[in-house]
């Protein structure tokens, strides 16, 4: 059967409170991973692994937690995303909100981007894209 | 003194499970100066002894020749003391699999059957994603010595596929 959003995002909730030691009420949607909740760098390995626990789904590398986009001058120039690369950020993050970063898109800026939300987004994709 | 705190694998599923074993010994030295007076096994060496069981249980997946780091200890949770005499149980399983970035690892520690510790946690691969692996050439986790090591304990077809150690 399938998880509704508040189930997928309890579950979502459970995995980020074992992998970063945060307290469940600091989980909120709003949250993001790096600034607010203080993973490190590891931390988003073990966010992927628990999702992948938590929802019984693969997770491929980079697919949740894009890093390879910043590595192509192609997609980065003077510390900003250019088009290319501010579209192909949307290609792969498809359930996140961009409109705010849209605007100025400091490379810098790009981690505040992963919030529980957006998590949550990536899972019911995930789980919607196996069903159908 | 050398920096090993497992003593001997008695189970090893590759790329799944591992069991160590650790005796412990009122001739090492730490047991006098931990807490002198009291002699016990401080937790901080039974999470390295439960880093260096699942260590190798990860270094084991690539062969050993990837650098296979203590990314993070996510949890350790202590029940009750070890004292000389303690015969310790490691087992370190693999969360899922161990995947090219590193791996997630569950173990509990026990002694004559009661729960000791339970520990989590998390391997990296170190520069995975950055620089090409030379087999055998300037790891520093998996050295000869430890090649070496593994072969002398017997765990066979373990290292067979590592370095040779050098005559």
């Amino acid at each position: 059967m399938a998880l509704s959003r508040d189930e997928i995002t309890e579950k979502v909730r459970e995995a980020l409170v074992d992998a970063l030691g945060v307290d469940e009420d600091e989980v909120t949607l709003e949250a993001r991973i790096g600034g607010d909740l203080g993973a490190e760098s590891i931390d988003y390995l073990d966010i992927v692994f628990r999702l992948e626990k938590a929802f019984n789904i693969k997770i491929p590398r980079g697919d949740l937690f894009p890093d390879n986009i910043l590595s192509s001058d192609e997609f980065v120039q003077d510390g900003k995303l250019t088009e290319k690369g501010l579209a192909e950020l949307k290609a792969r993050l498809p359930y996140a909100d961009l409109s705010q970063f849209e605007q100025n898109p400091n490379v810098q800026d790009i981690a505040d981007l992963f919030t529980v939300e957006m998590i949550v987004g990536y899972v019911e994709s995930k789980l919607g894209g196996e069903e159908g | 003194m050398r920096w090993i705190w497992i003593d001997r694998f008695v189970e090893f599923d590759r790329g799944r499970r591992a069991v160590a074993l650790k005796c412990v010994s009122l001739a090492e030295e730490h047991l006098h100066d931990h807490v002198p007076g009291f002699p016990v096994h401080p937790p901080t060496l039974m999470i390295e002894g439960m880093a260096q069981t699942a260590g190798v249980l990860v270094g084991d997946v690539f062969d050993f020749k990837e650098k296979v780091i203590l990314a993070k200890v996510t949890r350790a949770t202590f029940h009750r003391h070890v004292r000389p005499g303690d015969r310790l149980r490691f087992e370190a399983e693999v969360q899922g699999e161990v995947r090219h970035e590193g791996a997630a690892i569950t173990g509990t520690i026990t002694s004559n059957g009661d729960l000791v510790a339970e520990i989590e946690l998390m391997f990296a691969h170190l520069d995975r994603s950055r620089e090409p692996v030379e087999p055998g050439e300037g790891n520093f986790v998996f050295n000869e010595d430890f090649i070496r090591l593994l072969r002398m304990r017997q765990l066979r077809g373990l290292a067979a596929n590592g370095p040779a150690p050098s005559a």
